[in-house]
């Protein structure tokens, strides 16, 4: 492998503190080195941000929902052209549900390298993998959903820890999964009876549990595994006014569990896109901004971290895990549809949105995000994300990173909505003049979720011995004052290193990189109830068998990067 | 105005398209220049005087542009799509997309056009002497979002899946229509002078539908409201009214809701 030597750029690197430094990188095999003479190749940086390789903690490129996101939204790929072969790119199309390709390409062009798939349906695993796999460039992982699982809700009622453990490590293993996902706990089994849990103590039909006694258990399972990352939760209420009691609630259940890990990770929940659960008022008449209520908690609890799901105004296409909450975003737009029951284990619904600027709503949910984001006291704890494609595309982040970190080009979009008035009066936006660092901007696109996701010592940093992810965009913190050139730089990566291959070459992908896909092999101790449990239900219940419904690494992916933990007891 | 005039003199193999054939792309070019133009047969790029001679000129603008085809065009798609303003006069038959998109200016075929002529049209004429195929001012597929502006009439016949999730606008069709009229609109206006099918207006919430001729099959969601003499299309006739289609969600008016409105001739 080469050796690169970027040159003279300014670093910024919260993992060690470096705030915009001019100094060098080294890399050498694939890794970030203290000091390298006689580079194969040099990379003049002046002028240049220098950072580590974008993570993203939330994302929905791949797997089943994505996949129908793409077929049933022919119109989607109107929006933008299909670009075709250029060099070694792969023609590359789809606007808010962009192919696998486009995918890669786009976060590569923003200077990502990790990005994890927040919800994998654990039935179509095989279908994830496939995809992740033909996604070029990009580090990835897949996190499959737990709480509306028959076994786990089984086992977490009867408070059988042991068991709920033994099962999620068995299935973690079963389908190349990293973490415990959570969305809607309980409610998405409840809308399989046309029910939802809207609170975390409304029980689940037959089951006779809680959210409260889903999301508690998943917590304590999380750590009794001591796995990477924390439960990673979409908790109840999603998207309704005054659901921020809610999330209250449920964030206070991370209190008293103590993280158990060996990967760095300080946090015991990490809450999702948590801009769709800090609304208060009581309907969309008198629909306000709780997101202070919910930041302060946050800001005061170091056990919690957050993505936000930024609202970035554009037509886009909803998917999530949360069945119910889909129905009734169709019963409000009166788009088209899609709805999905996987069997034992979970369900899914996709509904197109378009978030306008001058709907008052769209405009709060957009105050929202970036308020709370403003409002955070520690940027290691708070990232930034749209839930992709839900609040937004992916590729919206650079023009993200131009609303917080300039006032002027937040006041400009407030400026030019039709009820600016009721907007800024719904949320405290328009007091903050807060504008973030490129440090803090840092703190919230790698470093911080590396940390989060316990990958923090390989990615997400510009530390020797770390994995050589970095990105140089231009733009020259020291000259640069037009928020637009903030929005242009950091969607044109000019260098992109993934695991010390130069991809990116002077804005030019020349290369489709060597991509992994990690996953958490869990050893606990044997558990002949859960064996049999397992083996019967597939036989009882299952439409498929076992031996089809595990996903084989020589098959379903490319480059597997397990990550092994004991906690035999 | 100025005229160009672009006549085929060679059948492409496979099919063209030429998205380029409108005043917005061509105006202000010179007869030489436009033969150099790329059009598309699949990922091949070719150029327009490979298949077409040009003469003429074009105005300084499009507004002043207009552009007149002579010879079969069966083989070519996209014929005044997204134009905006200036003429577009074809002297033959076209393939799909003829007008797609269009937002203004006039297009007159004298002869028939394929399948997704005008769609989402937001503005704009469009005048066929034949017959148009499938859907006719139509939604492109899987959007919401149907013709919104404009006229569109037919002389002769048009296919099925016409003016699909139409808001506004009207299509006036001299001769019969397949099945699916109107699906899913909300506004706009169909005028059938021949026959009809079968459904006609479902899960419509607004718009209208005025039908001289006979419907095979009648869709289940309407119901009788009245009859009402009316002057439509030139022609004066009673009709009975229907409105629906009652499964669909309706918006309301001082209470009452707004239905799709179905008249067929007494
Ligand atoms: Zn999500």
């Amino acid at each position: 492998m080469t050796s690169i030597l970027i040159k003279n750029g300014f670093v910024i690197d919260p993992v060690q503190g470096i705030r915009g430094d001019k100094m060098d990188i080294a890399i050498n095999d694939g890794k970030i080195v203290k000091n390298l003479s006689n580079p194969d190749k040099t990379i003049d940086a002046s002028g240049m941000v220098v950072m580590a390789g974008g993570v993203d903690i939330h994302s929905h490129v791949a797997g089943a929902k994505v996949n129908v996101g793409r077929t049933f939204r022919p119109e989607d790929k109107l929006q933008s052209t299909y670009a075709p072969y250029h060099g070694i790119r792969h023609m590359a199309g789809g606007t808010s549900v962009p192919t696998v390709f486009k995918t890669a390409y786009m976060y590569a062009d923003m200077g990502y390298t990790t990005v994890i798939e927040a919800a994998m349906p654990p039935l179509y695993a095989r279908h994830t993998h496939e995809e992740m796999r033909d996604t070029p460039i990009i580090d990835e992982a897949a996190l499959p959903m737990f709480g509306n699982n028959w076994f786990v809700l089984d086992y977490l009622k009867r408070g059988e820890m042991d068991n709920a453990a033994a099962y999620i490590a068995w299935l973690l293993r079963s389908t190349k999964g990293y973490g415990i996902k959570c969305v809607n706990p309980g409610g998405t089994e409840a809308w399989a009876w046309g029910l939802n849990c809207l609170s975390i103590d409304d029980p689940v039909p037959y089951f006779d549990i809680t959210p409260r006694q889903i999301v508690s258990g998943l917590m304590e399972v999380n750590e009794y595994l001591h796995l990477p990352h924390s439960l990673h939760l979409h908790s109840n209420n999603l998207g309704n006014p005054g659901n921020y009691t809610t999330t209250l609630d449920t964030l206070k259940l991370s209190e008293g569990i103590k993280p158990n890990n060996n990967f760095g990770r300080e946090q015991v929940l990490h809450h999702t896109h948590i801009q769709f659960h800090s609304y208060g008022g009581t309907t969309w008449a008198d629909f306000e901004s709780k997101g202070k209520e919910v930041m302060d908690y946050i800001n005061s609890h170091p056990a919690v971290t957050c993505d936000i799901g930024f609202v970035t105004l554009d037509e886009t296409t909803t998917m999530t895990g949360d069945g119910p909450f889909e129905y009734h975003l169709n019963k409000l737009n009166h788009l088209k549809w899609a709805n999905t029951d996987v069997e034992l284990e979970c369900g899914s619904g996709i509904v197109p949105y378009v978030y306008s600027k001058d709907v008052y709503v769209c405009g709060v949910q957009w105050s929202i995000g970036l308020e709370m984001a403003l409002l955070a006291k520690d940027h290691m704890r708070c990232y930034l994300t749209t839930d992709h494609p839900n609040a937004g595309p992916f590729w919206r982040y650079p023009r993200i990173m131009k609303w917080l970190m300039s006032e002027k080009a937040r006041n400009d979009v407030l400026a030019t909505m039709k009820n600016e008035d009721k907007v800024r009066d719904r949320s405290t936006l328009g007091s903050i003049d807060r504008e973030l660092t490129l440090y803090e901007i840092a703190q919230m696109t790698r470093a911080g979720p590396a940390k989060a996701l316990g990958l923090g010592s390989s990615v997400g940093g510009l530390v020797p011995g770390m994995q050589a992810d970095i990105a140089v965009y231009p733009y020259n913190p020291e000259t640069e004052s037009d928020p637009e050139k903030i929005e242009w730089a950091f969607s044109h990566a000019k260098y992109l290193i993934k695991s010390g291959e130069v991809i990116l070459n002077d804005g030019e992908v020349v290369s489709n990189g060597n991509k992994k896909t990690y996953w958490v092999d869990v050893k606990t101790t044997p558990n002949r109830q859960v064996e049999r449990d397992i083996d019967q239900t597939f036989v009882k219940y299952y439409t498929v068998n076992k031996n089809n419904y595990e996903v084989n690494e020589h098959e379903f992916m490319k480059n597997p990067c397990v990550v092994q933990i004991d906690a035999i007891q | 105005m100025n005229t160009v005039t672009i006549t085929i003199k060679k059948q492409p193999d496979l099919f063209l398209e030429a998205d380029c054939f409108t005043p917005d792309a061509l105006a202000g070019k010179k007869a030489d220049e436009i033969a150099e133009l790329p059009v598309f047969i699949g990922k091949t790029v070719e150029k327009i005087g490979d298949y077409f001679t040009v003469s003429g000129e074009t105005g300084p603008t499009a507004d002043e542009t207009r552009l007149v085809f002579n010879g079969d065009f069966t083989k070519v798609k996209y014929i005044g799509a997204k134009m905006s303003t200036g003429e577009v006069v074809l002297n033959g038959d076209a393939d799909m997309y003829v007008g797609s998109w269009m937002s203004g200016g006039k297009i007159t075929v004298n002869g028939s056009v394929g399948h997704f002529a005008a769609t989402a049209m937001s503005g704009g004429e469009l005048n066929i002497t034949g017959n148009a195929g499938n859907y006719l001012g139509a939604a492109y597929r899987g959007d919401w979002r149907g013709m919104s502006k404009g006229k569109i009439t037919v002389a002769g016949n048009v296919g099925s899946d016409c003016a699909t999730f139409m808001t506004g606008g009207e299509i006036e069709i001299g001769g019969n229509v397949d099945v699916h009229v109107m699906t899913h609109a909300d506004g706009g206006k169909v005028i059938i002078h021949g026959n009809a099918k079968s459904r006609l207006g479902g899960q419509a919430t607004r718009g209208e539908i005025y039908l001289f001729g006979t419907v095979d099959v009648m869709m289940p969601g309407y119901v009788k409201a009245g009859e009402t003499e009316l002057t439509i299309g030139g022609t004066k006739a009673v009709f009975t009214i229907y409105d629906g289609d009652q499964g669909e969600r309706h918006p309301t008016r001082k209470g009452l809701p707004i239905y799709a409105k179905l008249y067929l001739k007494k």
